[in-house]
């Protein structure tokens, strides 16, 4: 019994099994081995760059990197209760937003809200020009009570930590981060500057305002802490904390500069009672109109499927995602249209191709050499000047309009319209792609042998139903290869509707260009190429099933 | 006899080295700076005169080795795509107005202090005062003021003779058939819709601020919409005005210049509201110390009175400085007077708007979304 | 199809002679755009137009000044320089790598061979302004953005499918036992790839490459994107010359490349009669 079980041994004395399957696994590490640098340079040199973009379709780092505490605060806001937000937002709003201006971040924020909501990028703007009065009122009251509040080095004693502290340690990384996020440079490294654990305790937002400033200051501009007034916001947090603090606490502090804030804590009654809801709507109205604030909460996360939603002329409302207005629907028009004429083409390059091929596969080789030649030439000359000569070829005083013109079949009048439109388009594009359909209808047509004709004929059939019964559904694989293939690189093209399309007959990815060189809505441009990739993989993957990807035939 | 001819020759040969010396002077001594400079602009005849007028001198003068590249039109995306990476490659950038603005806006450009850095006129004048109203943000170094405005040929029978003289001829389908071009773009267009509307041009922004008044432009375009053949390129009006593809277009006036007085070309101007805008220079922010020293001595020179005017002998745009206006002479080549052809010659000035670049800051992103559906239906 | 048999009937021979008529009116079609643009690169004036002079036979409307500006002019001088540059580096990059992936994925057994071939073959698939632009972002934050590697990296890129897809259809037919037979001889696997597969599988390396150069020299979407001032192609600049400048001298240069593209194709013809003569196989 167990003989007769006992498994085949190769020459070697292992199990026969065991000895293929090893060499099975040589074989497809080999295999791998080859491959694999070639995987990993398309991977680093293409597929991560295309990944790369398409996570900007999602990607909404830059409201709550610009206005992180404010962002905190909206997600409390009830955005459809009919009031502002409260006093605490509008505070951190103000402190968020004057780091943002002093970074010059403010407008890019405005910049990337401004394509959700038209106007509001000067909204942001005008703001960051006016924030400076605020905090130069407190400025003003402070230096009144003591002159030392406006020199950098006393505030510089008064903020500076005595010893090693951890809690500092904590106000000064979350500050780097602060600042990190925002301006996306790096905040490591020594600043020369630690915040005084105590002040954070007794001055908290000083304390905060204080060590961004003094991060930004060193890391940014390259200065000196001690040597620079602090900004108007570091004043700001400075009335807002006294209103704040607790008399004894302050009366308790010994550390440097204690005469002078003691002094401050007394006077504190004299600083100006700032409303900064009211304040914020004075430098703007803006900031006192709720649409606003309902567009900032729906941007807030980091993440948004606004983009895409746009791709889809959807857009986010405080009720969910609806349609757009039928006057600002365009993209699901623009897809069908680059379908549309997609398939134009195809059709088109099918019913030019398909004779071509024929002919190619019949012709006696010498022949058919010589006509191949003719094929590829277009192949191989630029595409560029194509399409440039069918501009000079179909304008309205060209080539073709003056031929007809001159054979007396339209009037000097009646010329007739075949570009900056649809139609020069459809044409340019046929010329550019009928090589794919042609070679692999013709690469598929040489394998069928001439006897099968012959055969049919000579049982009856006339020439024409010899080529649609016998001949037609033979080239079927080749009509399907070269069909999806001109197709998918259709669908894809840019710089032929660029030059020819006019405005009717434009594709999708000239609005993927135009939103990243022109109005600069990256996010949108990543959302539409994710929808355009999405529809060419899909049909990518047909191709796959249907013909093979090892089947694509060049030449 | 003999005297003069030495007097002749002495005088050929003084006067490229008195040319010579003028620019050395003109030149500050440059201490630490590279020995190369990329420069942006616009390409074409434009960019021709700006290396005609500024970069060779200064080349010749300086050894400095210049690298042109054509990307102003993308220099806004390119520039934010590098300093999001961190590696700024270029040194000097030739925008429109209304990306500095932006550029300013995000930080991406340097605020400059133009009493500074730039020369103050032959007479002392300060450079700011100079610039006087082109000095549009903190960012900008203004060169040039250039307009964008109509040429139309003169040859179309089926005007039977007559010949436009407002712009509403634009929209004068009955009297001026044929094609138009215009700008593929909501800009200028939508103004000029409403001006032939009967809005007045105070009341324009405050019209175009509401829905219905964008509405109303675009309805008055719609009435020759299937006329227009919509360019995105500046270079594309001229050509179709010189193949007859069109009847009249909109382009900028330097262009149209180049078309009439070089290529010869039967086209005429039409400078009824023409739209001005400033061209200039921003520096890239925080360039490293050595190439913001050459390019600042660069500027110094290339922005100075007699260099603006000078650009004003390759191109018909008008020099951003008051004092370089009487120092425009004739055309390098052709050797006609360029004064008329300025945009801001006061003959050309009859009705005109100046670009609003805050009004367009806001509206963009909006109005050109409206614009380009319109354009799909 | 091969000639009309002396008892074809009227209708088959009208069928004949107008499916002739209408091959030849395709292939007109498809040759037509480049004979236009050769007489218009004499245009002795500077728009994309035939003047009446031209049309005329006049000599004084047909002149050289194009090609004059395409050998003088530094600008194109320095695209042409540059395109010479960054075609055959890109080119042997996805050869060499293609060549060798193509023959790892001709193995017997190759796990997720599908996946990984849809994969090296997605290049050609998606559309240009989509790797364009991914590349371009993320082509600065490595800072190779605007730099001549970067430029050839993506260039390099592209090729690839093309090299793919011609080496794995030559190794389609490959006969394995030939390596093996080599081995069996005593030659190691680097001695057996050059004396027995490479010189088997050329072919189809070639025609790869000349796709891959093409691709690269032809290139404009992605140049435009990834590449600066200082990589400024051929093709680059012909995209300048027709949208910022309309300057006839790309329809020059493009008369130029037509004429080496016939040279080449003509030769690679004549190459292939001579081979047949050679290997015996009737010249058809």
């Amino acid at each position: 019994m167990s003989e007769a079980n006992a498994p085949m041994l190769a020459a070697d004395g292992r199990p026969l099994k065991k000895s293929l399957q090893r060499a099975l696994r040589a074989q497809k590490l080999r295999a791998l081995l080859l491959i694999a640098p070639l995987l990993l340079f398309i991977l680093l040199s293409f597929l991560l760059p295309i990944g790369d973009m398409l996570f900007r379709s999602v990607e909404n780092q830059i409201v709550p990197d610009t206005l992180p505490d404010t962002v905190k605060d909206l997600s409390e806001w009830d955005s459809e209760s009919g009031n502002l937000p409260d006093e605490a937002t509008f505070q951190a709003l103000y402190f968020d937003l004057f780091l943002a201006a002093e970074a010059k971040q403010h407008s890019r924020l405005g910049s990337r809200l401004n394509y959700e909501r038209p106007g509001i990028s000067s909204l942001f703007r005008s703001t960051g020009r006016r924030l400076d009065d605020l905090g130069e009122q407190y400025q003003d009251v402070f230096a009144g009570f003591d002159p030392s509040w406006e020199d950098a080095g006393f505030w510089f004693r008064l903020m500076s930590a005595q010893g090693d502290d951890d809690a500092a340690r904590d106000v000064l990384g979350a500050e780097r981060n602060r600042v990190a996020k925002l301006t996306g440079i790096d905040t490591g490294g020594d600043i020369g500057f630690v915040p005084s654990a105590t002040m954070a305790e007794l001055l908290p937002r000083t304390t905060r305002e204080y060590t961004a400033f003094a991060v930004y200051t060193v890391k940014d501009k390259n200065d000196v802490v001690a040597e620079e007034e602090p900004w108007e916001s570091v004043y700001a947090a400075l009335g807002l904390d006294l209103e704040a603090a607790d008399p004894s606490a302050i009366a308790a502090y010994s550390g440097p500069g204690a005469e002078v804030l003691k002094a401050a804590a007394l006077q504190a009654g004299q600083l100006p009672v700032i409303d900064y809801r009211q304040a914020m709507i004075d430098i703007d109205e803006g900031w006192g109109q709720e649409s606003n604030w309902q567009t900032l909460k729906l941007y807030s996360g980091e993440y948004t499927n606004g983009y895409l939603l746009n791709a889809i002329d959807m857009q986010k409302t405080p009720e969910g995602p609806e349609l757009k207005p039928e006057k600002q629907r365009i993209y699901i028009k623009l897809f069908l249209r680059t379908m549309a004429l997609s398939l134009a083409i195809t059709f088109l390059c099918f019913l030019l191709g398909y004779p071509i091929a024929f002919l190619l596969a019949t012709l006696p080789l010498r022949t058919s050499n010589l006509i191949m030649i003719l094929v590829l030439l277009p192949f191989w000359t630029s595409l560029l000047v194509r399409t440039a000569s069918w501009k000079i070829l179909l304008q309205q005083q060209g080539i073709i309009n003056d031929l007809l013109v001159w054979a007396g079949i339209i009037s000097n009048s009646g010329r007739l319209v075949m570009i900056n439109n649809a139609t020069g388009t459809i044409i340019a594009m046929t010329h550019i792609l009928l090589p794919f359909m042609i070679l692999p209808l013709y690469s598929v047509m040489k394998t069928i042998p001439p006897s099968y004709m012959r055969a049919a004929r000579s049982l009856g059939a006339t020439d024409w139903t010899a080529f649609w019964r016998v001949y037609f559904p033979q080239t079927v694989p080749g009509m399907g290869a070269g069909a999806i293939l001109v197709f998918i690189l259709s669908i894809g093209y840019y710089i032929t509707p660029e030059l020819v399309g006019g405005t009717s007959g434009i594709f999708i990815s000239n609005r993927i260009a135009y939103h990243i060189s022109t109005s600069l809505n990256w996010g949108l441009a990543a959302a539409l190429a994710t929808m355009l990739l999405v529809v060419v993989l899909a049909l990518y993957w047909i191709y796959d099933k249907i013909v093979g990807i090892d089947n694509v035939k060049l030449g | 006899m003999r005297m003069r001819l030495l007097l002749g020759a002495a005088a050929v040969v003084l006067v490229p080295a008195a040319a010579g010396m003028a620019i050395a002077q003109d030149i500050p001594p440059c201490e630490d700076c590279a020995d190369s400079m990329t420069v942006i602009s616009w390409g074409g005849a434009y960019q021709t005169s700006q290396q005609k007028a500024y970069s060779e001198p200064y080349a010749a003068e300086t050894g400095t080795s210049f690298t042109w590249d054509e990307s102003s039109n993308e220099a806004v995306a390119k520039l934010r795509a590098m300093f999001e990476a961190g590696n700024v490659t270029w040194d000097l950038v030739d925008v429109e107005g209304p990306d500095s603005q932006r550029l300013c806006d995000e930080g991406l450009a340097m605020e400059v202090d133009i009493d500074e850095i730039l020369a103050p006129a032959p007479d002392g004048t300060p450079a700011s005062e100079d610039f006087g109203d082109s000095l549009i943000n903190d960012c900008f170094i203004p060169q040039i003021v250039f307009s964008t405005t109509f040429g139309y040929r003169t040859d179309v029978a089926a005007w039977n003779g007559k010949e436009p003289e407002d712009l509403c001829a634009v929209f004068d389908l009955e009297n001026f058939p044929g094609k138009r071009a215009l700008e593929k773009r909501p800009k200028k267009n939508l103004e000029w819709a409403l001006l032939c509307d009967g809005v007045t041009k105070d009341e324009l922004y405050d019209v175009l601020s509401t829905p219905e008044g964008v509405d109303r432009a675009l309805a008055k375009l719609g009435t020759i919409k299937d006329q227009v053949v919509w360019w995105s390129a500046g270079a594309e009006t001229p050509q179709l005005l010189a193949d007859g593809e069109v009847v009249m277009g909109s382009t900028y006036n330097g262009r149209l210049f180049s078309v009439i007085e070089e290529q010869h070309q039967p086209v005429k101007m039409l400078w009824d509201w023409q739209v001005f805008d400033f061209d200039g220079w921003i520096i890239p922010a925080d360039l490293p110390e050595e190439r913001l020293n050459r390019v600042l001595n660069f500027l110094y020179f290339a922005t100075d009175t007699q260099r603006l005017a000078d650009q004003a002998k390759y191109i018909s745009y008008g020099p951003a400085r008051a004092s370089s206006q009487p120092l425009v002479g004739d055309h390098a080549e052709l050797g006609i007077p360029m004064a008329p052809h300025m945009p801001t010659n006061p003959d050309n000035m009859g009705n005109y708007l100046v670009n609003n670049i805050e009004w367009w800051a806001d509206h963009q992103d909006d109005v050109e979304a409206r614009f380009q559906v319109w354009l799909t239906q | 199809m091969a000639g009309l048999p002396p008892y074809a009937s009227t209708g088959q021979r009208l069928w004949y002679w107008s499916f002739r008529a209408i091959c030849v009116a395709i292939l007109f079609f498809l040759i037509v755009p480049i004979l236009v643009i050769i007489p218009l690169s004499f245009n002795a004036e500077d728009f994309f137009t035939f003047t009446k002079g031209m049309l005329a036979l006049d000599p004084d409307a047909y002149s050289l000044k194009h090609y004059q500006d395409f050998f003088t002019n530094s600008d194109w001088q320095q695209a042409l320089w540059n395109s010479v540059r960054i075609a055959p580096v890109a080119t042997l990059i996805a050869v060499v790598l293609g060549t060798v992936a193509a023959i790892g994925l001709s193995q017997p057994h190759v796990p997720f061979r599908g996946a990984i071939m849809a994969i090296l073959i997605s290049p050609m698939i998606v559309p240009l302004i989509i790797s364009a632009a991914g590349m371009y972002f993320f082509y600065s934050r490595l800072g190779i953005q605007g730099t001549y590697l970067g430029v050839v990296l993506a260039h390099a890129a592209l090729g690839i499918p093309f090299v793919i897809i011609t080496v794995t259809a030559t190794l389609v037919g490959f006969d394995r036992s030939l390596v093996r037979a080599a081995a069996n001889l005593g030659a190691n696997p680097v001695r057996t790839f050059f004396k027995v597969q490479m010189p088997l599988i050329l072919p189809g390396v070639i025609s790869g490459a000349l796709f891959a150069f093409i691709t690269s020299f032809d290139e404009v979407v992605v140049v435009l994107f990834v590449g600066s001032a200082q990589q400024k192609t051929l093709p680059w600049q012909m995209f300048i010359g027709l949208r910022e400048q309309i300057s006839p001298t790309i329809l020059a240069v493009a008369t130029i490349l037509v004429g080496i593209s016939v040279l080449l194709l003509t030769t690679l013809e004549l190459l292939r009669r001579r081979s047949e003569k050679l290997r015996g196989m009737s010249p058809g």
